[in-house]
C-alpha cells in the first residue's frame, strides 16, 4: 500500500518540478517569439521562408502554425477566443458580424495609429479597396469605433474565366467575350454543341451564389438601393430584384448552369474547369494558382459579368483576400504590428505574388503579377462587397437567399416564388431583431 | 479500522482521474448547453443575455428545423426497414455456414469502418451527372430514360443520401444480428425440424422471438445513428439543393456558425436530444410490451 502512495507522491513531485522549471535562456527567446495562425497550405513553405528572413533581419521569431482547410480555421479561431488562448496574428474567416464581434470582444488591435505614422506611409501602400475588407466606416451597424482592424496581404475578385481553347472549338473569338447577357448565353449554347459543358461554379458553397447572383443587382439597382434593401426600406419582391432572379431563372432554363451545379462544391468545379470539361467558370483570382497546378497547359481568358442594365456599372466582389489581425490582448503585439507591415513592404510582396499567382494587396507591384492574373488586377476597379456596406444582411435572409436560387436553378420555384419567400423571411428577422 | 480507510481512499484515488475527465468533458458541456440554452450569445463577445424559453419557442416555430427532422426521420425509417431488412438477410445467410462466410463477412463489415467523408465523396462520384458509374451504367443497359442529377434533384437527393447512408450502415446491423443469430442453440431448430416446421416456421416461431433483444439494440443503434446524420451530407450534397437534404446537425451547425447564434444552437441540440430520448424509451417500452406477449 505504501509503494502505491509512493508511486503517486513521486509523480505529484515530479509534475510540480516541471512546472517550476525555468530557464533564464527559454525566456527570453519566448519573449521575442509572435505565433501566426493561418490556414494556408498552399502558402505554408514560402510563409516559413518569410518568418526565417524576419527573424535573420530583426531577432524576432515568427512561428507560424497551419491549420487548413478553412472550416477547420474557423472553429478553431472560435474555440480560442471562447477560451481566451488566441495567437498574436490570426485571421478571421467568418462574416463581418463576426469580426465586429471580435473587436468588440477586444481580440483586435485598432491599427489607425502605426498605419497613420510617417505620414501614413504604411496606410498608403494598399488599395483602397483592400483596406475597406478590414476596416469598419463611420455610423457602422455594429457600433465599432471606425478605422483599419486588419492587414491585407493579397487582393482578390471573382469574375468568370473561360477556356480558350474550346471558346475557338466552338467558333467563338477568345480576345473578345461576350458582354452582354444576350452575348453570353449563345457563348454557352455554341459551347455545348461543340460538346463541352456551359458554367460551371461551386453553387454548393451559399457564399458564391450569393456572389452571382449579387452582382446583377449591383448592376441593375447600384449600390444605394442594395443598401436600403439590406436596410429593409426596399423588400426583396421590388421589380429589380424579381428581375435579378427572373435573369437566373432564365440562364438555368436555357441550360447555361452545368448539372448539379446546385450540389457542387468550388474544389469540384475548379476540377471540372481545370481538366477543360466546360467554357465557363465563375470563380475567384486564386483560381489560376489551381488551374495551372492541376493542368498547366490549360489558357485561361478573364471577363466580367454579362452586362444586364445599362443603370449602373458593373460589379464585382472582392477586396482583401488573405489578411491577419493583430491580438490585441497579446503582450507582444508590437513585434506582431512589425512583422505584418514588413511582411507588406514592395520586396516581400513581390515574392509572395510570383510564388502563389496572387495579387498583392499593396500599390505599384504591377510587373510582379503573373501575366495571367492580370485580368484580375485590371478588374479591381470594379471591386465591391456587400461585407464593406454599413448595413449587413440577416444571415437567415442570406440563407432564404442562397437557398431561393438553388431551387430556382432546379426549376423547382419560380422567381416571383423565390423573392417572397425571402421577403417573408427577412419580415421576420426585422420583427424579431428591428434595426 | 485505518487500513480499510486506506483501502477506500486508495480505490477512490484510482477512479479519480476517469471522474475527472468525467465532470470535465461530460458533465460540465451538458449544463454548459442548458445554460446556453436560455442565452443570447454569439459565441464570441463577453455579451451574454439571458432569453428564457425565447430559444426554445422559437425552434417550435422553426419550419426549417422541424423539415429537417422529418428528412431525418425518413433517412431513418429507410435504414430501420431496408438496411436492417438486408443485413439480417445476409446475416441468416451467413449463419447457414457457408463456402467462403468469413470473406463476406470481412466485406460486408468494410463500409462502416470507412470515413463518412470519403464514402460520401466516392457515392458523389458514382452519382454523378451525366458521367457517374450509375448513370453511364444506366445509358449501357439502355436505360437513358432513368438518368439524372440524383443528387442536385430535389426530388431525388434525399433517398440518394439515404442509399449512401444505408450502404454505410448495414455491415453494422449485419455483425450484430450475425452474433444474436448464432447464440441460438441449433438443438432448438433441430426439435422443430423433427416436429416437421418448415423453414419459414422456424424463422417466425423460434429466430424472431429469440432475436427481439438484439433487434432492439440494432433498431437503437439504427435510430440513434441515422438520425444524426451529417458527415454523408457534409460530403455529397451540404444540406442542398434547396433545403432537401437538411438535418438536424447542419441546421444545428447552421445556427452556431452561420448565423452565430449559439444559444439557439444548443437549443435546438437538447430540443433534438429529447427527441432521441424519447424516440429510444418509445422502442424500449415497445420491445417490452413484444417480450411480456
Amino acid at each position: 500500500m505504501n509503494r502505491v502512495w509512493g508511486i503517486f507522491l513521486g509523480l505529484f513531485l515530479v509534475l510540480l518540478a516541471g512546472c517550476g522549471l525555468n530557464n533564464n535562456n527559454s525566456s527570453s527567446a519566448s519573449e521575442k517569439t509572435i505565433v501566426m495562425w493561418h490556414w494556408l497550405s498552399d502558402k505554408e513553405e514560402l510563409l516559413e521562408t518569410f518568418a526565417k528572413e524576419f527573424y535573420e533581419k530583426t531577432g524576432i521569431y515568427v512561428k507560424t502554425e497551419c491549420f487548413p482547410p478553412p472550416e477547420t480555421y474557423i472553429q478553431k479561431i472560435m474555440a480560442s477566443a471562447q477560451t481566451n488562448t488566441l495567437p498574436d496574428i490570426y485571421s478571421i474567416l467568418n462574416s463581418k458580424r463576426d469580426f465586429a464581434n471580435f473587436v468588440k470582444a477586444g481580440f483586435v488591435l485598432k491599427l489607425d495609429s502605426y498605419m497613420d505614422a510617417n505620414g501614413g506611409e504604411w496606410k498608403n501602400r494598399f488599395f483602397e479597396n483592400a483596406l475597406k475588407t478590414v476596416s469598419f466606416v463611420a455610423g457602422n451597424q455594429f457600433g465599432i469605433d471606425p478605422g483599419v482592424y486588419g492587414v491585407p496581404i493579397d487582393v482578390i475578385n471573382i469574375q468568370y474565366l473561360y477556356n480558350k481553347d474550346i471558346f475557338r472549338k466552338a467558333g467563338l473569338d477568345p480576345n473578345h467575350p461576350p458582354q452582354t447577357i444576350d452575348e453570353f448565353i449563345n457563348a454557352v449554347k455554341k459551347i455545348e454543341k461543340a460538346g463541352y459543358g456551359g458554367l460551371v461554379s461551386g453553387f454548393g458553397e451559399p457564399w458564391i451564389v450569393e456572389c452571382f447572383a449579387s452582382n446583377f443587382a449591383w448592376n441593375i439597382m447600384g449600390e444605394e438601393k442594395m443598401i436600403a434593401t439590406y436596410k429593409g426600406e426596399v423588400p426583396y419582391t421590388d421589380p429589380d430584384w424579381i428581375r435579378v432572379f427572373s435573369l437566373i431563372e432564365r440562364m438555368a432554363k436555357e441550360g447555361v448552369f452545368v448539372p448539379g451545379i446546385v450540389i457542387k462544391s468550388n474544389k469540384d468545379a475548379e476540377v471540372d474547369f481545370a481538366y477543360g470539361k466546360v467554357g465557363f467558370a465563375f470563380n475567384g483570382s486564386w483560381a489560376i494558382n489551381v488551374y495551372k497546378n492541376s493542368n498547366e497547359n490549360i489558357q485561361v481568358g478573364i471577363m466580367l459579368p454579362p452586362k444586364v442594365s445599362n443603370a449602373n456599372p458593373r460589379g464585382i466582389w472582392g477586396g482583401a483576400g488573405t489578411w491577419f489581425a493583430v491580438n490585441a490582448k497579446s503582450p507582444k503585439k508590437e513585434l506582431a504590428v512589425k512583422f505584418l507591415e514588413w511582411l507588406t513592404e514592395k520586396e516581400q510582396e513581390i515574392t509572395y505574388a510570383k510564388e502563389t499567382f496572387s495579387i498583392p494587396a499593396i500599390k505599384g507591384c504591377m510587373e510582379a503579377v503573373p501575366e495571367e492574373v492580370k485580368g484580375f488586377l485590371s478588374g479591381m476597379k470594379y471591386v465591391y462587397h456587400p461585407r464593406n456596406f454599413p448595413v449587413q444582411e440577416y444571415p437567415l435572409v442570406v440563407e432564404a437567399f442562397t437557398k431561393g436560387i438553388q431551387a430556382i436553378i432546379t426549376g423547382e420555384k419560380s422567381a416571383r416564388e423565390v423573392a417572397e419567400d425571402i421577403q417573408k423571411v427577412k419580415e421576420r428577422e426585422m420583427k424579431k431583431h428591428p434595426r | 479500522m485505518r487500513t480499510r480507510r486506506v483501502y477506500t481512499l486508495t480505490n477512490y484515488l484510482f477512479i479519480l482521474p476517469a471522474l475527472l475527465i468525467f465532470l470535465v468533458f461530460g458533465v460540465y458541456p451538458f449544463f454548459k448547453v442548458f445554460q446556453l440554452s436560455v442565452m443570447s450569445w454569439d459565441g464570441i463577445s463577453p455579451e451574454v443575455k439571458f432569453v428564457g424559453l425565447q430559444n426554445f419557442i422559437e425552434v417550435l416555430h422553426d419550419r426549417v428545423w422541424w423539415a429537417s427532422v422529418l428528412n431525418a426521420a425518413w433517412i431513418t425509417f429507410l435504414a430501420l426497414t431496408i438496411q436492417n431488412g438486408v443485413a439480417l438477410i445476409l446475416a441468416l445467410l451467413c449463419a447457414q455456414n457457408i463456402r467462403g462466410g468469413h470473406v463476406y463477412r470481412v466485406i460486408f463489415y468494410l463500409p462502416p469502418v470507412l470515413s463518412g467523408i470519403v464514402i460520401g465523396l466516392i457515392w458523389k462520384w458514382i452519382f454523378r451527372y451525366p458521367d457517374g458509374i450509375l448513370n453511364m451504367t444506366l445509358i449501357k443497359l439502355g436505360l437513358e430514360h432513368l438518368t439524372r442529377d440524383w443528387l442536385g434533384n430535389p426530388h431525388t437527393a434525399l433517398n440518394a443520401v439515404a442509399i449512401v447512408h444505408m450502404w454505410r450502415g448495414f455491415g453494422w446491423g449485419f455483425v450484430i444480428l450475425l452474433a444474436g443469430l448464432q447464440n441460438i442453440p441449433q438443438q432448438i431448430y433441430e426439435a422443430a425440424r423433427v416436429d416437421g416446421a418448415n423453414a419459414l416456421q422456424r424463422f417466425i416461431y423460434i429466430t424472431v422471438p429469440l432475436m427481439i433483444p438484439v433487434f432492439v439494440l440494432v433498431s437503437i443503434l439504427t435510430i440513434l445513428g441515422s438520425m444524426q446524420i451529417y458527415d454523408i451530407i457534409a460530403a455529397t450534397t451540404n444540406g442542398g439543393p434547396g433545403y432537401h437534404t437538411e438535418v438536424p446537425v447542419t441546421r444545428i451547425l447552421a445556427s452556431m456558425q452561420g448565423a452565430g447564434r449559439f444559444g439557439y444552437a444548443c437549443a435546438q441540440g437538447l430540443v433534438f436530444g429529447a427527441i432521441l430520448l424519447f424516440v429510444s424509451l418509445f422502442q424500449l417500452w415497445v420491445s417490452k410490451r413484444l417480450k411480456q406477449e
